[in-house]
């Protein structure tokens, strides 16, 4: 699994995203600020971390095209993807959980990265980590044209995580 | 044993251009913004040609092209329209082998499936949408003695397409089909991963279709999808693809008032009662077979099914035989007609189905057979290929929950048939599904109780043309490959007539 590069941070305080939908049931976003670079070995943790590599994908679609979101995808084909929006292209609901406002290094605002609420409630159990690889496509996700593709690298929580984040 | 020879090679059957184009009001038409992307192919990794990187601009133009053509497509008789379907499907069926190689060639797949279903699944599809468009009925209700009212079915107009990477061909004409049927002009895009095996089907048949009712454009989801997904000048948006960015249609089809019809994938659960294995028969063999059915087209398939739910009676045996079947899977050129197991389509989705053999050790999920990519000798040593792996564990690990869409099945038992729906049900999903059993009450009872559109029984994978193909819950909304799929390609125009010369009397 690629580590957690120091190029990124997560908070995940509550306060609402920019589309106003934020969750207020016990998901991620109660935990406090994290560190997600961090967050493996010291600090509060936090479900969602990003390796290096990622960040600076982040960091050039920042500059190209302004605030950035995420939602994970399930199902076909590009499924089981990050997707990565300009913020507030993909429009949030209540059948949408917030899981980490991501803080990357010079970008300003933070990375909302989103998931449907019922399938939240299959994947709570695992700490997910954005990493970017060499692919071709997906949906409409910001990166596709650079020749790379966000995906999602897992691991279970510990038990002192699962103790925090899923009380 | 035949092994095909790749495209672009001497006595190739066929070969792909070096460049594509987008394809708009019948020519090829350079990008507006000059740039082009390269497209390997999964089998060795390497690029084969490069092809267009449409945006915004040549979307208008395509969606111009369309508009052009759209009125008099819409007036001409289904007679002419289905005489247009059969024509291509004639075509088609003159060049299965090309065909089925440029197929193989650009998504990877074994080649004795483009040959045995894709194309002629996909020659079938167009007979059966002709054929549909001549015997559909109009309506006509007399609402009393004097007032009729006449129903008639009109086209939408210009409707938008994206279409999949995992049967590129297929999937292209379950979808122009029914449009072309219904008299609609169709812009197509094409997934970025598998960009021009529709061109070469194109260039088979650009001849039997009136120029600017079919067009092409190429490019990224971002670039060229989004601006046909959000446009107001389509009528309708048709899209096969994951949950995130069907909402994400869906939420540009409401700024416009404009229907979706979305197929959004599954986690399509097989199961077998004991008495599957109540005597070593032929029917024993084809549901073991119906287990192996989850490497068919490297588990790339929307209802692979993903969970294999075992009753309890029979778990070992039948598992132990089916892990012997899958050791026998052939895997290696996808060219060659004793493949059975070929390549994914695309780097990224191998590294994705690596994070799922990854996450499913991770969370407990054992072993049983593969498990780790496949490093092919020679010119396939940079394909991208997945040993067929068979994981034993939990309905609640997310190897049970996720489409990984690769070769990877996910098995667990079940005691009995309220167990068995319990499981089957407890998915997201629900797209296909399917039961194994002798006992015809048993298979009624459960396939009727499974949320899922579509309820393989005794059999698997099957997709005749005139059985209804589509989702529950977050699968999608629409069913293809059947005539009610014409409806979601047509408006209602209703005529209210009255025959009364009496006013109403309200003046």
């Amino acid at each position: 699994m690629a580590g957690a590069g120091p190029g990124a941070q997560a908070s995940a305080g509550p306060e609402p995203g920019p589309t106003g939908a934020v969750d207020r049931t016990g998901a991620a976003n109660r935990t406090g600020a994290a560190k997600v670079g961090a967050a493996d070995t010291a600090g509060a943790p936090a479900r969602v971390a990003v390796t290096e590599a990622a960040a600076v994908m982040m960091r050039k679609l920042y500059a190209a095209n302004g605030p950035l979101m995420f939602h994970q995808s399930g199902g076909c084909c590009d499924g089981s993807s990050p997707m990565c929006y300009l913020a507030g292209e993909f429009r949030t609901g209540a059948s949408d959980v917030l899981l980490a406002q991501l803080a990357i290094v010079d970008i300003t605002e933070p990375v909302m990265f989103w998931m449907g609420r019922e399938q939240f409630e299959r994947w709570r159990h695992t700490h997910l980590t954005v990493d970017i690889v060499p692919g071709r496509g997906g949906g409409f996700s910001l990166e596709a044209p650079e020749g790379v593709r966000f995906l999602i690298r897992s691991r279970l929580l510990t038990d002192a995580e699962d103790a925090v984040l899923n009380r | 044993m035949t092994v095909f020879i790749a495209p672009g090679r001497p006595d190739a059957l066929m070969s792909y251009q070096p460049r594509y184009e987008h394809w708009i009001g019948g020519e090829a038409v350079a990008p507006a913004g000059g740039l082009y992307f390269e497209n390997p192919t999964p089998i060795t990794g390497q690029p084969f040609c490069e092809v267009a990187r449409g945006t915004a601009e040549d979307v208008e133009r395509a969606l111009d092209a369309a508009h052009a053509a759209a009125p008099a497509w819409g007036r001409t008789s289904p007679a002419e329209r289905a005489e247009v379907l059969n024509r291509i499907a004639d075509r088609m069926a003159m060049n299965v082998d090309r065909l089925a190689l440029a197929e193989s060639f650009e998504n990877g797949k074994p080649i004795r499936e483009t040959l045995a279903a894709d194309i002629p699944l996909a020659i079938d599809h167009l007979r059966y949408f002709a054929g549909a468009i001549r015997a559909q009925e109009g309506g006509l209700s007399q609402i009393d003695e004097d007032t009729v009212a006449y129903h008639f079915h009109e086209p939408l107009g210009v409707v938008a397409q994206i279409i999949p990477w995992n049967f590129p061909i297929l999937m292209a004409i379950w979808k122009l089909a029914p449009a072309l049927a219904a008299g609609n002009a169709v812009v197509l895009k094409p997934a970025e991963q598998t960009p021009v095996s529709v061109h070469y089907l194109m260039s088979l048949i650009a001849d039997l279709i009136p120029p600017g009712v079919v067009n092409i454009v190429n490019g990224f989801g971002v670039e060229a999808g989004k601006p046909l997904a959000s446009s107001g000048r389509v009528a309708k948006v048709a899209f096969t693809g994951e949950t995130t960015t069907g909402r994400l249609i869906m939420q540009y089809a409401s700024e416009h008032i404009k229907p979706v019809t979305l197929e959004l994938g599954g986690k399509s659960p097989n199961i077998f009662f004991d008495d599957v294995s109540r005597a070593r028969d032929d029917f024993y063999d084809k549901a073991q077979e119906g287990f192996a059915m989850f490497a068919l087209n490297q588990g790339e398939v929307c209802t692979c099914p993903s969970r294999a739910l075992i009753q309890r009676g029979h778990y070992g045996d039948f598992l132990s035989d089916a892990i012997a079947r899958t050791e026998r899977m052939k895997q290696g050129d996808p060219l060659d007609t004793e493949t059975m197991v070929g390549a994914q389509a695309s780097n990224d989705q191998l590294e994705k189905i690596l994070s799922y053999l990854d996450i499913g050790q991770s969370e407990g999920a054992k072993v049983l057979i593969g498990g780790e990519r496949v490093e092919l000798d020679g010119e396939l040593a940079g394909g991208y290929y997945v040993q067929p792996t068979i994981f034993e564990g939990d309905n609640a690990m997310r190897v049970f929950q996720e489409e990984i869409f690769g070769p990877v099945v996910a098995v667990t038992q079940f005691d009995d048939y309220d167990d068995a729906i319990r499981i089957a049900n407890d998915t997201l999903y629900g797209l296909g599904a399917a039961v194994w059993t002798r006992d015809g009450t048993t298979a009624y009872r459960a396939g009727r109780a499974i949320q899922a559109g579509r309820v393989w029984t005794n059999c698997y994978h099957l997709y005749p043309a005139h059985a209804a193909f589509g989702g529950y819950k977050a699968s999608g909304i629409g069913r293809e490959n059947h005539l009610m799929m014409l409806e979601h390609y047509q408006q209602t125009k209703n005529l209210l007539v009255s025959y009364s010369a009496k006013a109403m009397g309200f003046f």
